[in-house]
């Protein structure tokens, strides 16, 4: 610490006014880096795809129902990449929308609060378990306990992938929709209450109406994050492109295709290599459209009241 | 219904028996509620004892002190973990001093316009993105425009990237949680905004700091996506170069350009592998991954827990 004489002296204070705006400076550095990443997706993924579309017509990779760059006859068509994915996260939502919107409204409207504050961190461990784990788990365990109930299920399926996918965001949509029905003011279940209403009939015909648009963002968001899941389809859902919306067959998705390229040692520049940006960009695009939906209603709700 | 049935309604054995009926459902949806909770919790046990089951003929010194093999009772994960310390070594020391300085930079100095708006939403964006995409663009940017190659160096950037959004939030709510009168209180001093920000904000919100790069850490120790996509060799039996050199200047940054392997990538490589004799490695990986993760999450939830009890505003 300088002493206090030279703090007030002109030169002093001089010098401590640079070197504020210096940390400044530097610190502004520092936020633009989150500017300067998204750029840099966007630009590496529109650079790498615009070769890739030099090769490929947009109209064939839309509506081809084959994706076999790798092979001699090479087809480019991502439709059942998309399939793999529409399937895969629509099993996540069947088991994350029923079970995260029972665990926010248990949490939000009967948890007692030391309940509450003991559940949470622990639930949110779901999400924080590896996604590789998630894959073991979905192959070696998931899938042999639905084998007793479907003896025809392959060993590698989207059913069990997507399963395990659902479980893994459950926190994530419960954390999302109980902060939407906080956000619903005191007064109007007590207007609930004093109309002979019980607490669950407050939940589902007050609460749950009033934080309609929190819970639509909440699944939203948890779209997103099962869409962009990669690791466990890729160990637990096979590899295999293949145009189908039945959970039972195995399949690849998006991401699983980018990693199954990944693994092998394809060649700077090939066509192999720009197929996965392209592939990335139709992720990154669904992906941006739900997450802006998704936090545009967020701010909804948290401005409505 | 009549006037005469909505006064029998009311008086009598129907209205009784609806709110009797209401109130029971009332008290099963708690108990729904709560087997649903208990469900989700069991299966995070039951995952973490499946893993620990299947891998414990793998827990042994040898385990840690072996590299990659053939067969499978002598592959080990010493290149793995040495390789993911190493990364998130990396990875800290970029996330954590950017990271914090963005979020300073957002809570004490942004003036409210546009352009902070933007670097805002950009920072809420960054969250959502997919974790491969950052692969994507590591594989592109950092491997082959920075030349990078398929290095430690490579990975960590890309994983300080991906929990860059991680640590700019907690720090955000952690600074935010600081009382204004501590700040109006310093500038009434005289101390300029660098001063307040560094004597006074920076030390009241070191505990909420500190989770947020825990939190983020332990997302980094997991992924695997990205990694992968970068090209993280499966099978090495060589250690990156020791950071530490016998001769002058005994400290050197050469291991930062050397290939490497993970944890997670070793447990995605054997859990691959149709012999299933490596389903066992594969768990064992898993078990201590797992391990790690609950640890770190622990860790922070912990440092969330003292620190809110320790400060009195």
């Amino acid at each position: 610490m300088s002493s206090p004489a030279k703090l007030v002296s002109a030169s002093g204070l001089r010098y401590r006014k640079v070197r504020d705006r210096l940390i400044e400076a530097l610190l502004l550095a520092a936020g633009l880096v989150a500017v300067f990443t998204t750029l840099a997706i966007v630009a590496i993924l529109l650079y790498e795809s615009s070769t890739f579309f030099a090769h490929v017509s947009i109209v064939e990779f839309l509506t081809d129902t084959m994706w076999t760059p790798l092979f001699a006859d090479a087809h480019y068509g991502i439709l059942p990449l998309v399939a793999g994915t529409v399937t895969t996260t629509m099993v996540a939502l069947l088991v994350a929308v029923p079970l995260g919107t029972t665990i926010a409204i248990y949490l939000s409207e009967f948890a007692p609060h030391h309940v509450r504050e003991s559940v949470k961190p622990i639930l949110e461990l779901l999400g924080a378990v590896p996604t590789v784990v998630y894959g073991y788990f979905a192959l070696t365990m998931v899938t042999p306990v639905l084998q007793w109930f479907m003896p025809d299920l392959p060993g590698f399926n989207m059913l069990g992938a997507g399963l395990v996918i659902g479980l893994m965001i459950v926190p994530y949509v419960s954390s999302v929709s109980e902060d939407a029905m906080r956000a619903v003011p005191r007064y109007m279940r007590e207007g609930s209450y004093a109309m002979g209403a019980t607490r669950l009939q407050t939940a589902l015909r007050v609460v749950v109406p009033g934080a309609f648009s929190g819970l639509a963002a909440a699944f939203i968001l948890g779209i997103s994050r099962a869409v962009g899941e990669t690791m466990v389809v890729a160990i637990a859902a096979g590899m295999q492109p293949n145009f189908t919306f039945d959970p039972r067959q195995p399949a690849a998705t998006i991401t699983a295709y980018i990693v199954q390229v990944s693994l092998g040692d394809l060649p700077h520049g090939s066509i192999g290599y720009q197929s996965i940006f392209a592939a990335g960009l139709v992720l990154m695009f669904i992906t941006l459209i739900f997450n802006i939906i998704g936090f545009s209603l967020t701010r909804k709700f948290r401005e409505a009241y | 219904m009549s006037a005469s049935g909505a006064a029998a309604y009311l008086s009598g054995e129907r209205l009784r028996r609806g709110v009797q009926r209401r109130k029971v459902l009332d008290k099963v949806f708690v108990l729904v509620g709560l087997i649903v909770m208990l469900a989700c919790l069991a299966v995070l046990a039951i995952l973490f004892i499946d893993l620990i089951r299947d891998g414990a003929p793998r827990f042994n010194l040898d385990f840690f002190t072996n590299f990659a093999s053939r067969k499978a009772e002598r592959a080990g994960i010493l290149a793995a973990w040495v390789g993911t310390s190493l990364i998130m070594l990396v990875t800290a020391s970029c996330a954590v001093p950017v990271g914090v300085a963005a979020a300073i930079y957002l809570e004490e100095y942004a003036p409210k316009n546009w352009f902070t708006a933007v670097i805002e939403i950009n920072v809420t964006n960054l969250a959502g993105v997919p974790s491969i995409v950052y692969g994507l663009l590591a594989l592109g940017l950092f491997v082959y425009q920075f030349n990078l190659g398929q290095s430690i160096a490579a990975a960590g950037l890309t994983l300080a990237l991906l929990i860059l959004p991680i640590v700019i939030v907690a720090t955000r709510e952690a600074i935010r949680a600081v009382p204004n009168a501590i700040r109006e209180a310093a500038y009434g001093l005289g101390a300029t905004r660098w001063e307040v920000t560094k004597d006074h904000v920076l030390p009241y919100s070191t505990g909420g700091i500190l989770t947020g790069m825990i939190l983020g850490l332990s997302r980094a120790i997991g992924e695997t996506a990205p990694i992968i996509t970068i090209g993280a060799l499966s099978f090495i039996a060589f250690l990156p170069q020791s950071p530490i050199q016998s001769e002058f200047p005994f400290i050197s940054f050469a291991w930062l350009k050397d290939p490497f392997t993970a944890m997670p990538i070793q447990m995605f490589n054997w859990v691959s592998r149709p012999d299933q004799a490596f389903q066992a490695n594969a768990a064992a990986a898993g078990a201590i991954l797992l391990g790690m993760t609950l640890i770190m999450n622990g860790l922070a939830i912990w440092i969330r827990y003292r620190f809110r009890k320790k400060i009195n505003w």
